[in-house]
């Protein structure tokens, strides 16, 4: 694990000492975080997004659990204890608030840690099982953001899951059952929401989990970097700390300031007003849709609006959302291309700025509209090309394309002098 | 091992007895932070203080125009019970005999009692030991030996200015900031 050239962790301390004999944490991290760790020198910023995603997690869990110590998963009184929360609770505002906004800022840093992914082809091999165990931790936080969302019992809250557990009932046979299952009654109520928050509380641990794991196996080839092009020597890393942890800290800090800004003047701005309102299973809103970093799949899900082949549409549109995501488990076979970096794939690069990014744009834009013209057509379009880029794109372009000459290494990319001269 | 041309301690620095330029952005960025973070320790531990909804409900006002002479109720404040207590003529006596520095814990009855009205003895029902309910408040009730209140979970004794005279338990049974809003009505808290 790691390179040859990895400084060696030595307790400065007597009691650092004794503690490395008995339990090498310290050691541990110093390999993982600290200076142990040699990282390509040449990380550009789209390589900060993972810890900011980490340290928001950390700020959901914190939040999280003080909100857990003042809510009750009642169906009569969540949405009052909400309340309770927001005006009584010492802070309590400010909590509630960092919690909703946490999570969209944890998926902000989620997205670009993708997205960072998918043009410098971090999905490849080596790094196959990081990208496998990354998109499971994403289906986690979907997860727990969906039903963290149905926790305050608004309109919102109460119709997203009713919504989101009807997906199930277009599965032929079972469907019905299956969404009876998983709400334990035929509606959201008591049993939904108390299952909701027992799940909810307990998913984000189980993400930390399979975050050490995805970090562990990181550690194994090391990071990617801009290039692409494999670590050669010493000379192409730096030690993680104090280079990357100062990066991390400084990109850190503006993100807190974006965290405050939204945190302190515009709490609400990525929420729906209709949430306020307390849930009631009489009345449906009149458009519903989920919170902004949904926007995209959901989109998809209603763009099916057509029986075909004797499939009802509304089971394409939930296996179409399904499968959108369930692709990324393939992608490591789908791209054959040896290169990694987007930056040495000419046309790659085309359909990733010109393709896929505007694409996911599009149906982001039309998940968060009305269901109606032109939105579901732009929709389709966008839904076609988005499997069209997965599943015929990448894999041809892995054949036909020729890529640009590589750099010898990353020193040389760097600094323009050969490896063995740059020292 | 120099790597590349970034800053390699020994190179760049060492301007004046190994006084590194780099420390003072090192010592302002952690200071900074520190001073962020306890900013924000603040708030995260002061939520689980009384909210506002508990603080609201601090203060009751008990009428007590029923209560006979002799006579104790119990009722809920802060959800810990209160004695309320009509104090006798010979109750009166008893506590006053009793000379101060006889007492664990030295107060008169006057001093627990608002003037005036000296038999309204108004204290909580929460033994200063461990916590328990002491006896004595309701007919019936064991008093103890000295005639106040007594309380079973380690034979805590109170005379009849609920003052501590045997026992484990270390002060008087507390009295609650009260005030008589008319002669039946007595605000507490
Ligand atoms: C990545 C992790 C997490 C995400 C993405 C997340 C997301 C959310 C979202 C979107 C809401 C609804 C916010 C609103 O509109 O009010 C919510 C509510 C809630 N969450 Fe989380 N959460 C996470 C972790 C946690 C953890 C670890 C806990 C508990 C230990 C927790 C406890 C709660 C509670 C009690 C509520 C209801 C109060 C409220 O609605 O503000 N969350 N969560
Ligand atoms: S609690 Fe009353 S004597 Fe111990």
């Amino acid at each position: 694990m790691s390179f040859p050239w990895a400084k060696e962790y030595k307790p400065a301390t007597e009691f650092g000492q004794w503690m490395d004999e008995k339990l090498p944490l310290p050691r541990f991290i110093y390999n993982s975080l600290g200076a142990g760790y040699p990282a390509p020198r040449n990380l550009n910023y789209m390589w900060n997004f993972g810890s900011l995603a980490g340290i928001f997690l950390v700020v959901q869990i914190v939040t999280g659990i003080i909100l857990a110590m003042h809510y009750a998963a009642n169906a009569n009184i969540a949405f009052d204890s909400v309340e309770h929360i927001m005006r009584d609770v010492n802070s309590g505002w400010m909590f509630r608030y960092a919690h909703a906004n946490g999570a969209s800022f944890f998926f902000i840093a989620i997205y670009l840690h993708i997205g960072r992914g998918l043009y410098y082809g971090s999905y490849k091999a080596p790094r196959e099982m990081i990208w496998l165990l990354g998109v499971v931790i994403y289906l986690l936080a979907m997860a727990t953001a969906f039903m963290g969302y149905v926790l305050p019992w608004g309109q919102m809250s109460f119709w997203g899951a009713k919504v989101i557990t009807g997906l199930f009932e277009a599965i032929p046979l079972v469907g019905k059952p299956i969404q009876e299952l998983l709400l334990g009654g035929f509606a959201p109520d008591n049993a939904a929401l108390n299952r909701f928050f027992s799940l909810h509380y307990l998913l984000p641990f189980v993400m930390a989990g399979v975050i050490i794991l995805h970090i562990w196996s990181l550690h194994i080839p090391g990071s990617n970097n801009p290039t692409g092009v494999d670590v050669k020597g010493p000379q192409d890393t730096v030690p993680f700390h104090p280079y990357y942890t100062a990066k991390d800290g400084w990109t850190l800090g503006l993100a807190l300031i974006f965290f405050s800004i939204m945190l302190f003047f515009l709490p609400n701005f990525l929420g729906h007003a209709e949430n306020y309102i307390p849930a009631n299973p009489l009345s449906t809103p009149a458009n519903i849709v989920p919170e902004w970093y949904f926007w995209p799949w959901y989109a998809i899900l209603r763009a099916f609006t057509v029986d075909f082949l004797f499939i009802p549409a509304k089971l394409l549109g939930v296996l179409a959302m399904f499968s959108a995501i369930l692709v990324w488990f393939f992608l490591p076979w789908l791209d054959r291309s040896p290169v990694r970096s987007g930056d040495y794939r000419p046309r790659f690069k085309k359909f990733f700025w010109f393709g896929l990014i505007p694409c996911i744009l599009v149906l982001g834009y039309c998940g968060g509209a009305h269901a109606e013209e032109p939105f579901v057509m732009m929709s389709q379009i966008a839904t076609a090309y988005y499997f069209a880029h997965f599943l015929i794109i990448l894999p041809l372009l892995s054949r036909i394309e020729k890529p640009e000459p590589l750099p010898n290494s990353i020193t040389e990319a760097v600094t323009g002098k050969p490896l063995e001269q740059a020292s | 091992m120099a790597t590349v041309e970034t800053a390699d301690s020994a190179t760049l620095d060492d301007e004046a007895g190994g006084v590194r330029r780099r420390d003072f952005i090192n010592i302002a960025a952690v200071s900074f932070a520190g001073a962020g973070a306890v900013a924000t320790v603040f708030p995260l531990v002061n939520q689980m203080n009384p909210s506002a909804d508990v603080l609201a409900l601090a203060s009751i006002e008990v009428d007590i125009s029923a209560i006979e002479t002799g006579q104790a109720i119990k009722t809920s404040w802060r959800k810990q019970p209160i004695f309320i207590r009509n104090l006798t003529e010979a109750e009166i006596t008893e506590a006053n005999s009793v000379s101060l520095t006889e007492l664990r814990d030295p107060e008169s009855l006057a001093d627990r009692t608002t003037p005036g009205k000296e038999n309204w003895l108004i204290t909580l029902g929460v033994c200063t030991h461990l916590g328990c309910v002491p006896l004595g408040a309701a007919q019936g009730e064991v008093k103890g030996e000295y005639d106040g209140y007594f309380c079973p979970c380690h034979g805590s004794h109170y005379d009849t200015a609920a003052r501590i005279r045997k026992g484990p338990a270390p002060t008087n049974l507390e009295v609650p900031e009260h005030e008589f809003l008319s002669d039946t009505v007595v605000k507490i808290g």
